[in-house]
């Protein structure tokens, strides 16, 4: 007994270190291998303030963009809104909202990331405003990512920036739907994997979400396909994708509540049993 | 005594908030961002208790780690530099460290260069394996680990010799 006490005493620097260091070492695993990362994340009290108060000093240095911004979007929403007085007498249905009923939320961007390989953003919604895991985020140009984790004023986001998110997506000229992924290596360019080998596929078409899943409703624009090659498999396409988001400047974003997400999901459940 | 714990909570707080609010935000050509909240550790008082000097890092690691969603990659990485510090002191100091006698403030600049380089290499090592994850990628890491590490040595080198006081 008095010499594992002496061991104890003699290594205590070392025995520290180490449990410190497994300590760390569990939550990176933690982080890592499952979808959420739990504990150490940056929707909480603390993070949130600081990001706060660090934002709305920010605001003031862009406020000439974001006025350029919302003018172009109101641009394109009365477009689209003329357009519609227009052919209402004809049977054009607008396809991308007759999927569900989607709630759109207004956030402002408190933390944006894309230089790791696992970026995760902060915005300043939170439970108080009904948000909940599994939201779909995005800009008027386009998807930014998912909801993670929520605390009661902030919520942390996947970003599409980063190697674990996998968002649904089809090229918008065809139907053939693929999946959305990162490599991490550069924050304006993603890959679409898994399109069938006999999709017609041209440098310069759009690929947009595909609706498969409750989070995105469909037809929300992702970017340009740059180039394409085969996989090593031989049956599929790789696809790079250029973003049509900047996604290094973020100010205003949209959250989406799908309020038919019970009814699909429990209806796949049936399915699935 | 009391003075030095006060100083080194300043320091603590102050290097945090310019980490999370100005440094993590850097992204110099895409992906370079300097460290230099591992200043605290490298200025942390010699005579103090190392186990002190662990356990602080630690935090100062995880509280980075929570600002910038990382999971524990940042307290992993403080946790091995503070472990391994008496070790550098050794080899960039020499007697100075034997005895006990070494202030930052007026140590030469090589030394000080050579401690704060050793540093800062074995510190993004270990946090860039560990952000990235992935032997495939070693190429990445070491890319990210070069960059980030010249970035970093020259702004902890420049704020140390900056602050001290009674450099000549």
């Amino acid at each position: 007994m008095q010499q594992i006490f002496n061991f104890v005493i003699r290594n205590k620097t070392f025995l520290l270190f180490l449990l410190l260091f497994s300590i760390a070492l569990a939550l990176t695993i933690q982080s890592h291998s499952y979808h959420r990362s739990k504990f150490i994340n940056s929707a909480n009290f603390l993070t949130g303030g600081v990001y706060g108060t660090m934002n709305s000093v920010d605001q003031y240095f862009d406020l000439k963009t974001t006025n350029a911004i919302l003018s172009e979007e109101n641009r394109q929403l009365r477009e689209q809104l003329f357009n519609l007085k227009g052919t209402k007498d004809s049977s054009y249905i607008d396809s991308s909202y007759s999927k569900g009923h989607y709630k759109i939320t207004i956030a402002d961007l408190y933390k944006n990331s894309y230089s790791s390989t696992n970026n995760i953003l902060t915005i300043n919604k939170g439970k108080n405003d009904s948000i909940k895991q599994d939201f779909g985020v995005m800009t008027s140009n386009g998807i930014i990512g998912i909801i993670d984790n929520t605390s009661k004023n902030y919520a942390t986001v996947l970003s599409i920036l980063n190697v674990k998110s996998q968002i649904n997506a089809k090229i918008k000229s065809t139907n053939h739907i693929g999946s959305l992924t990162w490599d991490g290596k550069s924050p304006v360019y993603v890959q679409l994997e898994d399109v069938s080998q006999f999709a017609p596929i041209k440098v310069g078409d759009t690929i947009e979400t595909g609706g498969e899943s409750s989070i995105f409703p469909k037809g929300i624009g992702i970017g340009t396909i740059t180039s394409f090659e085969t996989d090593i498999s031989g049956d599929t396409y790789k696809i790079q994708v250029k973003l049509f988001n900047d996604m290094t400047n973020i100010g205003t974003v949209y959250i989406l509540e799908n309020l038919d997400r019970a009814e699909i999901q429990s209806l796949e459940n049936k399915a699935n049993e | 005594m009391n003075s030095v714990a006060g100083i080194n909570m300043a320091r603590f707080v102050l290097l945090l908030l310019l980490q999370v609010v100005i440094c993590n935000h850097i992204d110099f050509l895409g992906y370079i961002n300097p460290y230099i909240y591992i200043i605290f550790i490298f200025l942390f008082p010699v005579r103090e208790d190392r186990l002190v000097l662990l356990f602080v890092s630690f935090l100062l690691g995880l509280t980075i780690d929570m600002f910038s969603d990382s999971g524990g990659v940042h307290a992993a990485a403080a946790v091995s530099l503070a472990y391994a510090r008496p070790i550098l002191l050794k080899s960039a100091f020499g007697m100075l460290y034997e005895h006990q006698s070494i202030k930052f403030s007026s140590t030469d600049i090589g030394s000080l260069m050579t401690y704060i380089s050793l540093g800062t290499i074995i510190h993004h090592t270990i946090l860039f394996s560990l952000e990235i994850f992935n032997i495939s990628n070693i190429l990445l890491i070491l890319k990210k680990t070069l960059f980030s590490s010249i970035f970093t040595i020259i702004l902890s080198v420049l704020i140390i010799i900056l602050f001290s006081r009674n450099r000549k």
